[in-house]
């Protein structure tokens, strides 16, 4: 755990210890650490939520349905439609599951007792990114041919021909090699940086109120609560953000292999 | 411990300065099984589920405008029939009002005609037995006034005339010319 810095004798900012959990128990070979554990318990909320929405569909929509209809056609409507068009409602198949893993995945950051942003561990975001990246190589190539897709992602047509000098190298770099990593640390880093700044905020409030009262310091550790409200609001507008983000752009990048001209 | 350090991937808990940026194996394990769950639940039950819903829903709404239309094209259809229906009811009635007028008419005519006929076989008739009476009158006033013009003239000459056929001969004579004045005065 991160707490015995708490007890420093001066106030010590947390650090990326923060994101290091002790295994709680074993599973056989495996370690089980916190955030395996709320990764787990997403899922489970995740199935369990639209199993109890979607399970029986009313014509008429009741209770959990009216729900998840609502949020299914924000999925709909804000990331599938406006890139795949047509093939959105094939695709919301892939969308939905990974736009509310990730936001679920990103609200236990402010969830009692969880208080941990499952995506601030970069082998989560990187294991759905991995997925979109492979699922766009899959789809790519079955629309556009092997050689389609490297030529219609990187030789964007009416361009005067000695600038392709240029563009291909950073096409196909942008494209094929920096994408998966720059989809995975985009949430995992916006994860990452909300949770150590609501952190922060939270140890100064919990230093200069409870540790080491202080005229002096008291005011410093008021700000400090005060700011780790506005910040925890501040975060679960980012977390909804970067979900919508993660899954936007998913469905970019599955629409650059089922369409040749982005 | 030795699992511990093994699971733990590249970052072990001890490490005191850890990259965040390296992914742990075990997560990625967890991470990925976790969400292929996920998947296999809203992605091959649930969502296929609800989007058979939405499609009925927009069926079943397309339906019943498709139906509200047509009642509305019946109702349309029965009213434009009403119509046609009262305007030949009002034409009938005209044209039967019409016919009455006609016949009342000629009603009219007919029977002013029949007493016309009538008053004429009355004046007919009265002009016939006028005349009749006349006809009698004149035969017995020629009777008597013959009678008295003898006798008066008997009794003014003194003399009574004999002969009958004689007599009678010159009265009638008389009253031939009478009557030839009187004609040829008119």
């Amino acid at each position: 755990m991160s707490a015995p810095h708490l007890l420093a004798k001066d106030f010590e900012a947390p650090g990326l210890g923060l994101f290091e959990w002790k295994p709680l128990f074993h599973i056989g070979s495996f370690a089980v650490a916190k955030p395996i554990v709320l990764c787990l318990i997403v899922m489970i909320v995740v199935v369990a939520f639209f199993w109890a929405a979607f399970a029986k569909p009313k014509l008429v929509p009741r209770g959990a349905q009216n729900l998840g209809e609502v949020l299914y056609m924000f999925v709909r409507d804000e990331i599938a439609r406006p890139f795949l068009g047509k093939d959105a409602e094939k695709w919301m198949r892939l969308l939905v599951p990974l736009f509310f893993f990730v936001w679920l995945g990103n609200i236990m950051s402010v969830i009692p007792f969880a208080q941990f942003p499952v995506n601030s561990r970069i082998a989560f975001p990187a294991v759905l990114a991995a997925l979109v990246y492979i699922t766009f190589w899959v789809v790519g190539v079955k629309h556009q041919g092997f050689f389609g897709l490297l030529k219609n992602a990187t030789m964007p047509p009416d361009l005067p021909k000695p600038l392709y000098v240029l563009v291909i190298p950073i096409e196909f770099a942008s494209t094929f090699l920096l994408r998966p990593f720059t989809h995975a640390v985009r949430l995992f880093a916006n994860m990452f940086a909300g949770h150590l700044l609501v952190a922060l905020f939270a140890t100064v409030g919990f230093h200069f109120l409870f540790e080491k009262l202080t005229p002096l310091g008291a005011p410093v550790g008021v700000l400090g609560v005060i700011l780790t409200i506005a910040m925890t609001a501040f975060e679960l507008f980012v977390q909804a953000v970067q979900a919508y983000v993660f899954a936007l752009l998913a469905a970019f990048y599955i629409s650059a292999g089922l369409y040749a001209d982005h | 411990m030795f699992l511990a350090q093994h699971v733990a991937g590249p970052l072990a808990a001890e490490n005191q300065n850890p990259n965040p940026l390296l992914p742990d194996a075990a997560e990625m394990v967890v991470g990925i099984f976790a969400f292929l769950v996920v998947l296999f639940f809203l992605g091959k039950i649930l969502i296929p589920r609800i989007q058979k819903a939405l499609e009925e829903r927009t069926d079943a709404i397309e339906g019943g405008i498709k139906r509200a239309e047509e009642a509305q094209a019946e109702a349309q259809r029965t009213l434009e029939q009403y119509q046609t229906q009262l305007a030949e009811a009002r034409q009938e009635a005209a044209r039967i009002r019409e016919e009455a007028r006609e016949q009342g008419a000629q009603i009219i005519a007919e029977l002013r005609d029949q007493a016309q006929a009538e008053a004429q076989r009355l004046v007919d008739q009265a002009h016939t037995q006028i005349d009749a009476d006349r006809q009698l009158a004149f035969t017995q006033l020629r009777t008597e006034i013959g009678e008295l013009a003898i006798e008066l003239a008997g009794r003014i000459v003194g003399e009574s005339l004999e002969d009958e056929a004689r007599r009678r001969g010159t009265v009638d004579r008389f009253l031939d010319e009478l009557e030839d004045r009187a004609r040829a005065g008119a």
